[in-house]
């Protein structure tokens, strides 16, 4: 078991509260899955051709600011980093795939969140209260967002196993089931030079899309392809630039709902973590189809 | 009891009480501590919930005739294990509505979602709008009445009981069927495992028309409905498979 919410802003004023109202719709999760927490927020465009960067560190304490300096010299132009705790948003004057070779290169210690021009991912062990007060996430504001609660079963509770996995830039997804070809599928796509940092199973299929994806399919197309070749339980949310996508497997038993109102799009596990947000009570509720792919961009 | 009998003989019908429970007020566990200090009595008082905003287990383990009105959307298992209760749910209801319910009436307004009615031994189940997948699985003799349409494996490995749906029904509907009977006025996606179309006597026709009218379910004609049930072939020993054995 494990919770997912996703919140799609329709309206500035639910920009502007974004990140407090999926905080609230995060905790309203919290005995789906009390293991980790993790969110995934599309907010601050990086300017130009700059890359967005969320780095996390592995070890806790981490100086930052020897590691801002770092990047001005190596990356001149970037921006300055902007650490909350463990996690740090750098903005780069350089494509992600240079960054990432440096960052595993000089600090193999840091792990790379997130890429794009707009996601930040944060996440760690512990109750979405508890995480989504160190982050910060209810003072974030954004036009779409989606988080997380993890229970675990089926691997260890760390941070790097926790959700939301990044599937390429602006991409992410979050999972509540589990996949049982997950250790066949992983070592497929090891040798197609797909990376994984865990034996986790939603980090498989989140691999999975990168992978399509990097072979030139659509989102939609991969996810269609999804349906054929990942096995198991699942209902999955994934964050892209502009929106979110929502699957369920074709048994459908992983709980979804979905909801709209004139200002919002929500997805939850459950829809009292829907009843949270204004006007609920007067949303248009379903839940998405089995086998079905929903999505919304902005 | 507010009424009371007067001097001159005269004896008032008591008044029926109403107790509102605002569960941002009070807590599930106290609304539902209050429904079941009632258990095994013949209160038959109303009682209006609100703010339920997806909780779960609302009105849960009633086994008392009490008249309850559920106003707003609730989560998991409502009314479960209903015994006597009469619930309706204005909004629409998360997984396993009236799961395991004895006998009463449980009424949802809305959708409900996925294995409505599981398990159900008695009483009646009628959603008005569309109910999810596994509606009715492992169904031992309730009644339910869906006014709109159902998902796939509708009742799989249903016992006894009646599923009526106006509207259409998903894939694998009936797989692993035992004795409970299957009505369909809308389009089925597919037959499961064992699952057959019956002839539509006039019996069931008649059976039709009462379950309809028992729901409540109005301008829905009782003709046009077509039969399923088991074909009886799955839960029966052959004895020509004797060596698989």
């Amino acid at each position: 078991m494990c919770g997912i919410v996703g919140l799609f802003s329709k309206s500035p004023v639910i920009e502007e509260r974004l990140g407090e109202l999926l905080a609230r719709m995060l905790i309203e999760m919290t005995e789906r899955g009390p293991d980790s927490t993790g969110v995934a927020v599309y907010r601050d465009r990086a300017p130009g051709a700059m890359t967005k960067i969320t780095l996390l560190s592995r070890e806790g304490e981490f100086d930052w600011q020897a590691m801002n300096d770092e990047i001005s010299r190596v990356f001149p132009g970037s921006g300055s980093l902007r650490p909350t705790e463990n996690h740090a948003v750098a903005t780069i004057d350089a494509p992600a795939s240079r960054f990432r070779e440096w960052v595993a290169r000089e600090h193999p210690d840091l792990y790379i969140n997130s890429t794009g021009a707009r996601m930040e991912i944060y996440k760690e062990k512990g109750l979405p209260s508890d995480v989504v007060d160190r982050f910060g996430v209810s003072g974030m504001q954004g036009t779409h967002a989606l988080g997380h609660t993890r229970m675990a079963t089926e691997s260890r509770v760390t941070t790097e196993h926790s959700h939301p996995f990044s599937t390429g830039e602006d991409l992410c997804l979050v999972h509540n089931g589990s996949l049982s070809n997950h250790n066949r599928l992983r070592e497929f796509l090891k040798k197609k030079g797909i990376d994984f940092h865990t034996d986790n199973d939603s980090e498989v299929a989140a691999g999975y899309l990168t992978w399509q994806l990097r072979e030139g399919m659509s989102l939609d197309e991969a996810l269609q392809a999804a349906l054929l070749d990942l096995d198991g339980f699942y209902t999955f949310a994934i964050g892209t630039r502009d929106g979110f996508a929502v699957l369920r497997d074709p048994i459908a038993c992983k709980p979804a709902v979905m909801a709209e109102t004139g200002d919002w799009v929500a997805m939850a596990s459950e829809y009292r973590a829907i009843a949270v947000l204004p006007g609920a009570d007067q949303a248009e509720c379903w839940e998405p189809e089995p086998a079905t792919v929903y999505s919304w961009s902005h | 009891m507010l009424g009371t009998g007067t001097g001159d003989g005269l004896q008032l019908e008591p008044l029926k009480q109403m107790r509102v429970f605002n569960l941002d007020e009070v807590s599930l566990r106290e609304l539902n501590q209050a429904l079941h200090d009632c258990n095994g009595s013949d209160e038959a008082s109303a009682w209006t919930v609100t703010n339920t905003k997806g909780k779960h287990a609302v009105a849960a383990g009633i086994d008392a005739p009490l008249e309850v009105t559920v106003n707003g959307h609730v989560g998991y298992y409502c009314a479960g294990m209903n015994k006597q209760g009469q619930v309706t749910i204005r909004g629409n209801t998360g997984p396993g509505v009236a799961e395991n319910m004895m006998s009463g009436l449980v009424r949802v307004t809305g959708n409900a979602s996925q294995y409505a009615g599981a398990s159900a031994h008695g009483g009646l189940l009628v959603i008005e709008g569309d109910a999810g997948s596994r509606c009715g699985i492992s169904m031992k003799g309730v009644d339910i009445v869906v006014r709109g349409s159902i998902g796939h494996m509708g009742a799989f490995m249903a016992q006894k009981g009646r599923l009526v749906i106006c509207g259409d029904a998903g894939t694998a509907l009936g797989d692993s069927l035992y004795e409970a009977r299957i009505y369909v006025k809308g389009k089925v996606a597919g037959l499961g495992a064992d699952c057959v179309e019956k002839p539509m006597a006039e019996e069931h026709e008649r059976e039709l028309e009462q379950l309809l009218e028992q729901a409540g379910i109005n301008g829905v004609d009782a003709a046009g409905f077509r039969r399923y049930g088991s074909a009886r072939k799955l839960y029966h020993f052959n004895v020509d498979n004797v060596d698989a054995y």
